[in-house]
């Protein structure tokens, strides 16, 4: 592998990192627009001797991603806003059972079939769990293809860390593009917990038991949610990613995270104000104690859907005189640079 | 600098693999590179349209909301897009599918007519890559022996595909030239 900069497609990229991370299983079910990861894997996982299994749904193929996760293997599914959907029963009960895997959501517009354009509107899902039950996934929002292939080696790493399922929340836009990024080996990181609790026979050793069923609340299923909310609590004071530009003595900060973040960037860069951007990265945990940290007065979040992360954004500001401001565009649109120039002008008369 | 080009067209004229080529030829020169298409159900008789970014910095969004260099291959492309090219911006248009009058005079425009061009070497599917002779001639966005690699990893060992875009490239080059 060189450091030379190569041409690459975002999904195509997902897969090519997932291999080289040590996906050992993976399985999906086409949908656009995030269908050149599954034909790279489709490709790829076999040419390396791994198993690919094209499922007949997407709830075949999150639960084979459980059984094998349950095994031990890194297991990775993929697929865009309605099949990450139909996957959410089977994503509960990975949590619910403490077990790793990563999960790929290259969103599209919704509700419902909504389109195949890039969008946002999958954050509350993401970051609220999703299925049934109290429980947290990790969720990551790269914004670039360079970030696509390095967090996506990350996502393994962190789900095998904390034993939880990571979503790389990504967009159709992140997924069609190509952009120049830099290919580069995988390191595995040395503290990561060897899988004792893995299922993989148990000759010569306990059984192990992975479940989710705690049939009595008071001395099985409370302990348990309060077990994994201790998970959830390590892992908030642990992992708060985020990027930060000309944040220092802004008159305003933007608020805005994949996609839409980089048209941020070209708007502090022509603007003649002391624009800052504060870009979450870990969707969850939300970067909450950086953000309440800026010593700025005035927020504007910019996003790809009707007002879901300016929740998270207010929560981390709540109890401060900061104003939060909003831009919202669904429905597959991405704002505009002329109008987040209109909306700072206007907060900033 | 940022050049930000847009390239637009039918589906099947070749619009989304010259932006990749022209992108690929950029970072072969070690610049950086976005290229952004249209996916969606226009691709099938309405325009398909790229969106290249070529930057030896760090490149921001994506998306161009203003090109300085628009390609159009159709007349549905061409009115989509000239109303958004910067002013001194450069246009290609090929003239053999736009026969109207381009009424903006605050960009330069460059005519190709890519049917007749592409007979000469009795291959139509060479129109992309002529007009891409044509904008190598025109700026100095990358350099041609990029674009001939760029082509060579695009068309993998097809060397016959390789030499006919060699002689494209140079059509579009001579006729500029020309002109």
């Amino acid at each position: 592998m060189t450091n030379k900069k190569v041409l690459k497609k975002g999904n195509h990229v997902i897969g090519a990192a997932a291999i080289e991370a040590g996906c050992e299983f993976y399985a999906g079910y086409p949908i656009t627009p995030q269908n050149e990861l599954t034909e790279y894997m489709a490709k790829h996982m076999v040419l390396n001797k791994r198993p690919f299994v094209q499922a007949e749904s997407e709830v075949s193929a999150i639960n084979m991603v459980f059984g094998a996760s349950a095994a031990g293997a890194r297991a990775m599914t993929s697929s865009s806003s309605p099949g990450i959907s139909l996957k959410q029963e089977g994503i509960s009960y990975i949590a619910g059972a403490n077990l790793p895997c990563v999960i790929v959501n290259m969103v599209r517009g919704g509700p419902g079939l909504g389109n195949i354009a890039g969008a946002q509107s999958d954050y509350f899902q993401a970051t609220r769990g999703g299925g049934h039950g109290d429980y947290r996934l990790i969720v990551l929002g790269p914004n670039s293809v360079q970030e696509l292939y390095d967090y996506t080696m990350k996502s393994f790493d962190l789900a095998d860390k904390y034993r939880i399922p990571v979503m790389i929340l990504g967009d159709g836009y992140l997924g069609q593009m190509m952009e120049s990024l830099t290919l580069h080996k995988y390191a595995k990181p040395k503290n990561l917990p060897k899988k004792t609790w893995a299922l993989t026979g148990c000759k010569g050793r306990n059984p192990n038991v992975i479940k989710t069923l705690y049939l009595t609340p008071e001395d099985a299923l409370e302990k348990h949610n309060l077990e994994l909310n201790v998970k959830y609590e390590k892992i908030k004071k642990e992992l708060q990613l985020f990027e930060t530009i000309n944040v220092q003595n802004a008159e305003l900060v933007i608020v805005a995270y994949g996609t839409v973040s980089r048209v941020v960037k070209n708007v502090i860069e022509s603007s003649d104000k002391k624009i800052g951007l504060f870009r979450p990265i870990s969707l969850w945990p939300f970067p909450e104690n950086a953000l309440r940290n800026l010593k700025c007065k005035k927020f504007l979040v910019v996003e790809m859907s009707l007002g879901q992360m300016v929740e998270d954004v207010k929560l981390s500001l709540f109890g401060t005189d900061a104003s939060v401001d909003l831009i919202a565009r669904p429905g597959g649109m991405i704002p505009t640079e002329e109008e987040i120039h209109k909306k700072i002008k206007l907060m900033l008369k | 600098m940022k050049t930000q080009i847009i390239v637009a067209g039918f589906g099947g004229q070749g619009v989304l693999t010259l932006g990749v080529i022209l992108a690929n030829a950029a970072v072969l020169e070690d610049k950086n590179a976005t290229w952004l298409p249209s996916y969606g159900p226009e691709m099938r008789g309405g325009t398909a349209n790229c969106h290249v970014i070529i930057s030896e910095e760090d490149i921001g969004s994506a998306v161009i909301s203003q090109p300085d260099i628009l390609i159009a291959f159709n007349h549905p492309s061409l009115e989509k897009f000239l109303p958004r090219l910067k002013k001194n911006g450069l246009l290609i248009i090929n003239s053999s599918l736009i026969k109207e009058e381009i009424i903006r005079k605050d960009i330069k425009l460059v005519s190709l007519p890519l049917v007749e061009l592409a007979a000469k070497i009795q291959n139509q599917k060479t129109i992309n890559i002529i007009a891409m002779g044509a904008l190598l001639e025109l700026t100095e966005l990358v350099k041609t022996s990029s674009v001939v690699d760029s082509i060579k990893q695009n068309f993998k060992d097809k060397q016959d595909i390789i030499e006919l875009n060699k002689k494209a490239l140079e059509l579009g080059r001579e006729h500029v030239k020309k002109n």
